[in-house]
């Protein structure tokens, strides 16, 4: 029992962050049907940015928490530029193009700011100072990080402004009605664009800022540590019914949960058989029966006809 | 195809196969490693026309193609090598192989009809990662795959005495194991090409596209959409493990590292830039963008030792980075891709 609540813990927080990343692909899929393959880069970037100015900082004799803030800002105001730019210079020019070619486009993008984000900060492995103090804390029979407790913190208050956004802001309506109609919204007097626009910039912040959390949780950071990361958070946006916000934060909690029990218990289960090396498959695993009996997702509209 | 017997077409005809026959002394005056560099372009035309006939024809977006190029890779690895003790020939193993993706194909196109356009997509993404797990990970308890290390010493192709590995002479040519598997491959690509041709203006074919540019009206005039959308998964997935057969043999050495979500991704760029559901669009799509890498290898050092007198940027990033610009801008400049289908045979949608 102890195992199984120490593993709804250790989930709850890689599905904090997988479900931050999951808004920004949710976002943009939602209102303009585009799987922005190059989100995970985005993430990867705001990592490794911050990586460099928090030893900057720190190297300058800041304190660790205040240098770890300044390093979340700047990541984050580079990141919501990277994914103002991506729109502007990659996607914008393909509207109305067949559907598939925006994805080659992303595909590419995504290659480019890999090997961009390699030659900046070489092929090793990052090493991310501890922001917070290693405190744990222990609560029937289980034990958790201050890091652990912000991570999931941050997120629920992100996601929180987010929906206030999405739901009581001039925007936030502008954006619900070109994802639902983007013809009769731009009729209403809405510029789509700038609507795209912001669903970039916000998605990416909201990367940057998962980008922070993961760097600062695993305290490792890689120029390639997007792509799996980006895979595993469109998973649980599809998961949770892509297009959907609330859908892409269950999505992405439900899938670390399920996630950390499968590596937990899968040699149990099959007796030994697999071990927990497969637990990048629970993740797949789970996808695939969840849309084999609902197969617009969790929380997806009903036979979304979308393709 | 009614000029198909006219003197124009009959020396055009002639001209494609002298150059075929040249192309690979030509290549290797450049080294072995340029007839292996066109192995592989050809190798990845078959994959490219396999997928085509799922994402080209049928319009169903398959992210996991290269499962099957691993499925194939992986039969032959295992009915060919000492792993198993198995040497089993060719004409046994390839079709076995093609079977046997085949097999996995339909095992992947069953659940999934229900699934529209993106929903598809990620399923597929996640049955490619899928197979790819378990390779990586099925030594254990019961050594199948060999893990990570992978299976070595596959047996080379051997057709009538006539062995694939190492140097014979011929007419005063000395045909080396790339020449060898260069004509193999010719003859099977030659096969696959006329395949997907006649395919594409068969009755199946004109399914394929009507379930492409509306499902329900396909249902509507008595398509058995269900049986026709599996067929596109079971035919592509065949394709796929020929090829990986192939490579499994002109390898002699498989691995799951090949069988990433990369190539996936990479074969279907293949597609997609070539010109979608456009046969000579898709082969001149792999043939740029599995040439492209490799000639970028071999000029980015020289250009920029040209330039600044010393390697400034690691070449292997600059590499792929010149690369995912290629691919950016040729879809900023061709969103229907390099060489599209003619306007009316194009997916309704590239035209709306």
């Amino acid at each position: 029992m102890d195992i199984f609540l120490q593993q709804i813990i250790n989930g709850l927080v890689q599905g904090s962050i997988y479900a931050l990343v999951a808004l920004g692909y949710t976002m943009v899929y939602g209102i303009m049907g585009l799987i922005n393959f190059a989100h995970g880069e985005v993430v990867m970037i705001g990592t490794l940015v911050s990586i460099t100015v928090v030893g900057l900082l720190i190297g300058a004799g800041m304190p660790a928490g205040l240098a770890g803030l300044c390093g979340l800002v700047v990541a984050v105001l580079v990141c919501m530029g990277l994914g103002w730019s991506l729109e502007r210079v990659a996607y914008r020019p393909l509207r109305g193009a067949p559907r598939l070619t925006p994805l080659i486009t992303a595909i590419g993008m995504s290659i480019v700011l890999q090997n961009l984000a390699m030659i900046l900060w070489g092929r090793n492995y990052l090493t991310f100072p501890p922001l917070l103090p290693k405190v744990s804390f222990e609560l029937a029979g289980t034990h958790f990080t201050l890091v652990q407790v912000a991570i999931v913190a941050i997120s629920a208050a992100t996601m929180g402004g987010l929906l206030l956004l999405i739901y009581r802001t001039k925007l936030g309506m502008a954006m619900r009605a070109t994802a639902q109609n983007p013809a009769v919204a731009s009729l209403m007097g809405i510029n789509a664009n700038r609507v795209i626009a912001a669903a970039f910039v916000i998605g990416s912040a909201l990367g940057a800022l998962a980008g922070v959390m993961v760097g600062s949780y695993y305290e490792i950071a890689h120029y390639q540590m997007g792509f799996m990361l980006g895979l595993k958070a469109f998973t649980a946006a599809v998961l949770g019914g892509i297009g959907n916000l609330a859908g892409a934060m269950l999505g992405g909690v439900l899938l670390g949960i399920i996630e950390a029990l499968g590596a937990g218990y899968i040699g149990d289960l099959t007796g030994g058989f697999l071990g927990s090396h497969y637990q990048d498959i629970f993740a797949f695993v789970v996808l695939i029966g969840v849309l084999m009996f609902k197969p617009s997702g969790l929380f997806g509209e009903k036979a979304g006809d979308r393709a | 195809m009614k000029n198909w017997l006219s003197p124009r077409s009959t020396a055009g005809l002639a001209l494609i196969a002298v150059a075929l026959i040249a192309l690979p002394f030509v290549a290797g005056m450049g080294g072995q490693a340029w007839i292996r560099i066109v192995n592989f372009a050809i190798l990845y035309i078959f994959l490219a026309l396999g997928l085509n006939i799922v994402v080209g024809f049928a319009g169903l977006l398959d992210l996991g193609y290269i499962a099957f190029y691993a499925v194939g890779a992986y039969t032959w690895a295992l009915l060919a090598s000492p792993h198993f003790g198995l040497h089993w020939p060719v004409w046994a193993i390839l079709p076995i192989g093609a079977l046997v993706a085949c097999l996995f194909g339909v095992l992947l196109g069953s659940p999934t009809l229900k699934l529209r356009g993106d929903y598809l997509a990620i399923v597929t993404l996640g049955f490619g990662e899928i197979v790819r797990i378990f390779m990586n990970n099925l030594n254990a308890p019961i050594n199948i795959t060999n893990g990570p290390q992978g299976i070595t010493l596959i047996d080379p192709v051997s057709i009538a005495g006539l062995k694939f590995a190492g140097s014979t002479p011929f007419l005063g040519l000395t045909l080396t194991g790339a020449h060898k598997y260069y004509f193999l491959l010719v003859a099977l690509a030659i096969l696959v090409v006329v395949i997907n041709l006649r395919l594409q203006h068969s009755r199946i074919g004109r399914a394929w596209q009507a379930i492409r540019e509306d499902e329900v009206a396909a249902k509507a005039v008595g398509i058995n959409t269900r049986n026709i959308k599996l067929l596109a998964f079971a035919m592509g997935a065949s394709f796929g493990g020929i090829a990986g057969g192939v490579f499994a043999a002109m390898q002699g050495f498989v691995s799951p590292e090949s069988f990433s979500l990369i190539e996936s991704i990479m074969v279907l760029a293949m597609v997609v830039l070539g010109g979608m559901g456009h046969i000579p669009g898709v082969i001149l799509g792999a043939i740029l963008l599995s040439v492209l890498p490799e000639v970028l290898r071999y000029s980015v050092t020289p250009v920029q030792m040209a330039l600044f007198g010393k390697t400034l940027v690691d070449p292997e990033s600059l590499r792929m980075l010149i690369f995912g610009l290629a691919l950016v801008l040729v879809m900023r400049f061709k969103p229907n891709g390099l060489w599209p289908a003619p306007e009316s045979r194009r997916p309704a949608e590239a035209t709306r």
